[in-house]
């Protein structure tokens, strides 16, 4: 994987503007060829249903790098008190497109803008538990 | 007279016996138990592979994600490593928790020392390698995983090699540390620094010479022949993208649980939907087989004839089945939602795959690929069976 290449500092600004280009590529391909866009506007919260689905999704998949209880892993932890300092914007936009360079994958093409928005807000304020 | 002294001479020794009985547990082998990782609820199901049943439960374990288990040399007990830096001392047979200790933030596996004696667990918080006594779990040695300035790295792929030595890779510092504890008051650590990037995971050839560390940075596999250390780590299969985009990793393969087969050794590719295969006398890629996703598991049944995959996310509802002698995948396997892991029987006939989403665990007859049984746990996540206490590097 000759692409990777560690970004220990990040270079936070010039990283999301190419993040926002490759974002809104992504949408007018998407929408060209027909499919469900993917930058659809920001919704409210997800359907009962689908929040069912996010929270595991989160607790299970996520969980499998960034831990069961968010506490980090292979992956940083995931609690308020570690991501309290970062844009939110950001945040949704390193879900969506992961960190090139870095074991963080790009979940686009399973979650949508206002999906990833919801998740941020919940890791925010402490991420639910799944009920059984 | 003598006819009623008899009668009830049989009822009370009827009765004796049924005494007896309460008062002794009735003897049992442990050589066909193990356990399954309920990984939600922080507790494991104690099983018997001879009657494919579940025989008990043991809770409190703490955060179980990524827990993986090694055994005590008299298979009795189970060493239990948590996610969140916990280590399980579980006794199979009384099905209780005998001891349990939180030794770090945050850990990833451990392996138990040739002479069973030394329990070893890799920790990414802080990071490094803590050496505990088997019978008792009190600490022994503490080796941090220090490299650069003062940094501490993740430290993953740990497996036992012959002598109570540990070897592991440092996923942070991109080596891979040998550690050896033949004198307990004086460890010595061997360092091979430059290993390639981004090390992930590690397994040793079931003989105890060879530590193949995947690398998640670039494609290839670093190599340490531990017969011969001072010829260094070598590079195989570089290159094995060719240059192509990597598919998105959306869990980290897997390479304990060694899938050597023959004197071919079966290895997932990282970003690519195909699982590797190298010569282990020339250690040269011998084929690449396609197969349904990015394999996390790449394992051989004991008799090496056949060698089962699953899958990350999003493709993990699948199981393949390659067979050795065409290097072909020849089944297909739909097990349930999110299949976890899976493990043979100890001399291969049966397996069981875990259905985390299913809240199942199924068994498969290995020459037909029929399901035989099925088991109902809570979100199961790793198998593991006591006979991996008599194989080097489990
Ligand atoms: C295959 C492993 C892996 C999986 C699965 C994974 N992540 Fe990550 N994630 C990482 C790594 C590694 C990083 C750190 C990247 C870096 O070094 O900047 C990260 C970083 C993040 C960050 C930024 C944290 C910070 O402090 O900067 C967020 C937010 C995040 N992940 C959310 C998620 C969510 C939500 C999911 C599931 C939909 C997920 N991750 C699944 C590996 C993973």
């Amino acid at each position: 994987m000759a692409f990777l290449k560690r970004t220990d500092t990040g270079g936070m600004p010039v990283y999301l503007m190419l993040m926002h280009i490759k974002i809104a590529l992504t949408a007018s391909l998407l929408s060209i060829s027909g499919l469900p866009a993917l930058a659809e506007q920001p919704t409210a919260t997800p359907s009962p249903e689908r929040t069912r689905e996010l929270i595991h999704l989160v607790r299970q998949d996520c969980g499998s790098c960034h831990g069961l209880t968010l506490r980090g892993g292979l992956g940083p932890a995931l609690l308020p008190e570690n991501l309290r300092n970062q844009s939110p914007t950001g945040l949704k936009y390193t879900i969506l497109l992961g960190r090139p360079g870095t074991a963080m994958p790009p979940w686009q093409p399973f979650l949508n803008e206002a999906e990833a928005e919801w998740i941020v807000g919940q890791l925010l304020n402490g991420f639910p538990e799944e009920s059984p | 007279m003598i006819l009623k002294a008899l009668r009830y001479g049989w009822l009370l020794a009827a009765f004796w016996s049924m005494l007896a009985g309460a008062a002794e547990p009735a003897l049992q082998g442990t050589g066909d138990l193990g356990i399954i990782i309920e990984r939600s609820a922080g507790r494991v199901a104690i099983v018997d592979t001879s009657r494919n049943a579940i025989l008990g439960r043991v809770g409190n374990l703490g955060d179980l994600s990524h827990a993986s288990a090694v055994f005590s040399r008299d298979q009795r007990y189970a060493y239990l490593f948590g996610r969140d830096g916990g280590l399980s001392k579980v006794d199979l047979l009384r099905k209780v928790v005998e001891k349990r200790i939180v030794q770090s933030g945050n850990s990833i596996g451990g392996a138990i020392s040739q002479n069973g004696r030394l329990i070893a667990v890799a920790n990414y918080k802080p990071g490094g390698l803590k050496i505990f006594a088997a019978d008792s779990l009190d600490l022994l040695a503490d080796l941090p995983a220090a490299y650069g300035d003062g940094k501490r790295s993740k430290v993953v792929g740990i497996a036992d090699l012959p002598g109570q030595r540990f070897i592991y890779s440092l996923f942070d510092a991109d080596q891979i540390w040998i550690a050896d504890l033949s004198d307990l008051k004086a460890p010595r650590v061997e360092k091979f620094p430059d290993i390639g990037r981004a090390p992930y995971d590690g397994l040793v050839t079931p003989d105890g010479r060879y530590y193949l560390a995947g690398l998640f940075g670039e494609d290839g596999i670093a190599m340490l022949d531990t017969w011969q250390p001072q010829a260094g780590v070598q590079r195989i299969l570089a290159n094995y993208g060719r240059g192509e985009q990597p598919l998105p990793v959306y869990k980290m393969p897997h390479l304990r649980g060694w899938a050597v087969a023959g004197h071919q050794v079966y290895l997932p590719a990282i970003g690519r939907h195909e699982v590797l295969v190298a010569d282990t006398v020339n250690w040269r890629e011998t084929a690449r087989i396609p197969v349904r996703g990015q394999p996390v598991f790449v394992i051989a049944r004991p008799d090496g004839r056949q060698v089962w995959v699953n899958f990350a996310f999003p493709n993990n509802g699948f199981v393949q089945i390659i067979d050795t002698l065409t290097r072909q995948v020849i089944h297909t396997l739909e097990p349930g939602k999110a299949v976890l892991h899976l493990e043979f029987t100890p001399r291969g006939e049966a397996v069981w795959v875990s259905a985390r989403d299913d809240n199942k665990v199924l068994i498969y007859d290995t020459a037909r690929f029929a399901k035989i049984a099925e088991l109902s746990l809570e979100n199961p996540s790793g198998i593991f069976f006591t006979a991996r206490a008599q194989r080097i590097g489990f």
